[in-house]
């Protein structure tokens, strides 16, 4: 919460929805992303479309709320229901413009851990896995991942890579093969942190209302750089806010916890 | 129910289920194989949205083959943790996937190749956790996952086992193609001409289905396109009681051990706020033959 006005995931919402461009074709994660779908294709982006793993194109987005992109009103007037294998073959021909993707822990480098904490024979922790994670960070053109903003998620180095993002730095993802450009940004409860163009390691782009640079860089697990000039990231606009509030009227994803 | 699942899937067996991810989940046949007790399966899905964390808590599983095991409205999966990190009830093997990795897998088995090279989870740690996906030449492959048996619920099918599932499919077709047998619960039992009348949406051939069990409401909480929605605050409840054990122990008791079949479940809840009322019927196919 900044000024009152908004939560940080409303605030979160807004600026992945920012990251949208109009007629992109976005693979759309659960949670926060599918607001923010139906956020930037409400604004500034009405010739985007979504793609769902589960086997689903669509161009408007259902008029409320959906717990999961499974919910009935998101196959009702879908452009496309088919089998998963069908969505991510376009992922891997390269068709998928933006993808979101959730983490529990991020590096330096993009890279996200959504598997174990620890030894993965024996782990401190289990986490759910990739889901269509790491389909997503090695094939769509660009990604972005949401998260909240503590030190034991964005840490040095992550112990497990479930989903790539520039591996070890500049030129990583050409070495191995991978097909998409990588993560360009990581949008938290505090930040936007963005990467250089053509990869390599994550820059303070701006910071949110309410929060200062020095509480940033306190609560990231390693030495973070900060971009020339860092700005405030602009809040949610009225408009924008009236969108989230009418895609999630009861705060299901954006108002609890 | 009881008899499918009792002749069709014994321990040790290697079942898929869950394959259209959120919407269209078996709950109904996965609360029976807790409630027979079955000991040593292995769970093939690709999302598992709950249900593999309560079989894997009941101490039914020996190996999950999947992307993700968790409660995707709510977050972790807490038996699912406790039994990878602390091997209560039991310990468990995972061979972690991706969605598409695990499809591929599965239609590996299913054209009866030895693998399907791939470039998704190039650069990923899975590939290194996980035997059944090796890297070479540029490319990994996914060697073939072969269910023994696929259980999947569908909005309708006949007695010999045609099934017509709508809505997003998932991985049920590879699923299905890839398995020796399949179960095939359905919401509505009908005649074999009304699902002739449309086959191109006929998932399977009759030849992979061994039974088909008649079971309105088996998909709750989860959705089914034309019938339920997603009952949210039921998986929220299931989230907040299966934190610890004992809450676990005592979900088990209320809504699987303590009920005999899916009837006495469903006369449980308010049914009447998770029906789908608008209906939206598609415009017939005319397969005129002359």
């Amino acid at each position: 919460m900044s000024d009152g006005r908004h939560t940080a995931q409303e605030l979160m919402v807004a600026v992945a929805a920012r990251e949208i461009r109009d007629g992109d074709l976005v693979f759309v994660g659960m949670r926060l992303p599918i607001l923010a779908y139906g956020v930037a294709r409400s604004t500034h982006a009405p010739r985007a479309r979504a793609l769902y793993e589960l086997g689903l194109l669509r161009d408007r987005p259902p008029a409320g709320f959906l717990g999961t992109m499974g919910d009935p009103p998101n196959v009702a007037g879908a452009l496309w229901a088919t089998r998963m294998s069908n969505v991510m073959a376009l992922m891997a021909q390269g068709e998928v413009d933006l993808g979101f993707i959730g983490g529990a822990e991020v590096d330096r480098f993009g890279n996200l851990n959504t598997s174990y904490v620890g030894d993965p024979a024996r782990p401190a922790t289990r986490l759910p896995g990739s889901g269509g994670g790491a389909d997503i960070a090695i094939l769509a053109r660009r990604w972005v991942t949401l998260m909240a903003h503590e030190p034991r998620r964005l840490v040095e180095r992550v112990s497990y890579v479930t989903s790539p993002g520039h591996g070890e730095g500049e030129g990583w993802r050409e070495r191995h093969g991978l097909l998409g450009g990588g993560p360009t940004a990581i949008v938290t409860t505090l930040a936007v942190l963005r990467f250089p163009a053509g990869g390599g390691e994550a820059y303070l782009a701006s910071v949110h209302p309410g929060h200062t640079v020095e509480e940033v860089r306190a609560r990231t697990g390693w030495d973070l750089r900060i971009a020339g000039g860092v700005s405030e990231t602009p809040p949610p606009t009225p408009e924008e806010l009236s969108h989230i509030r009418r895609l999630d009227p009861e705060g299901f994803w954006t108002r609890r916890g | 129910m009881a008899e499918a699942v009792e002749r069709l899937v014994p321990d040790g067996s290697v079942v898929a289920m869950g394959t259209a991810l959120e919407p269209a989940i078996p709950f109904a046949a996965g609360h029976e194989l807790i409630r027979q007790g079955r000991r040593d399966l292995t769970l093939v899905g690709p999302i598992s949205d709950s249900l593999f964390d309560q079989l894997v808590g009941a101490g039914c599983v020996a190996r999950v083959c999947a992307a993700w095991v968790g409660n995707v409205s709510e977050g972790l999966g807490h038996c699912y943790r406790r039994a990878a990190e602390r091997g209560e009830p039991r310990p468990i093997e995972v061979r972690d996937h991706s969605n598409f990795s695990i499809s591929l897998a599965l239609w590996a088995a299913a054209w009866g190749s030895p693998y399907l090279p791939t470039r998704t989870l190039l650069g990923s740690d899975i590939v290194t956790t996980n035997p059944d996906l090796v890297l070479a030449d540029g490319a990994v492959l996914v060697r073939p996952v072969a269910p023994d048996v696929t259980i999947l619920h569908v909005q309708r099918a006949d007695a010999d086992g045609h099934a017509h599932l709508w809505g997003p499919l998932g991985i049920s077709e590879e699923a299905g193609l890839a398995a020796r047998r399949v179960i095939v619960c359905c919401e509505e039992l009908v005649d074999a001409a009304v699902v002739l009348s449309d086959p191109n949406r006929v998932l399977l051939p009759e030849t992979k289905v061994a039974a088909v069990v008649h079971e309105p409401g088996g998909s709750h909480p989860s959705p089914l396109q034309g019938h339920w929605r997603r009952d949210h605050g039921f998986y929220r409840d299931y989230a907040a009681r299966s934190r610890t054990p004992d809450g676990f122990q005592a979900w088990l008791d209320e809504w699987v051990r303590s009920v005999p079949d899916r009837r006495a479940y469903l006369a449980r809840l308010d049914l009447e706020p998770l029906r789908v009322r608008r209906r939206l019927p598609s415009v017939p196919a005319d397969y005129g033959d002359e």
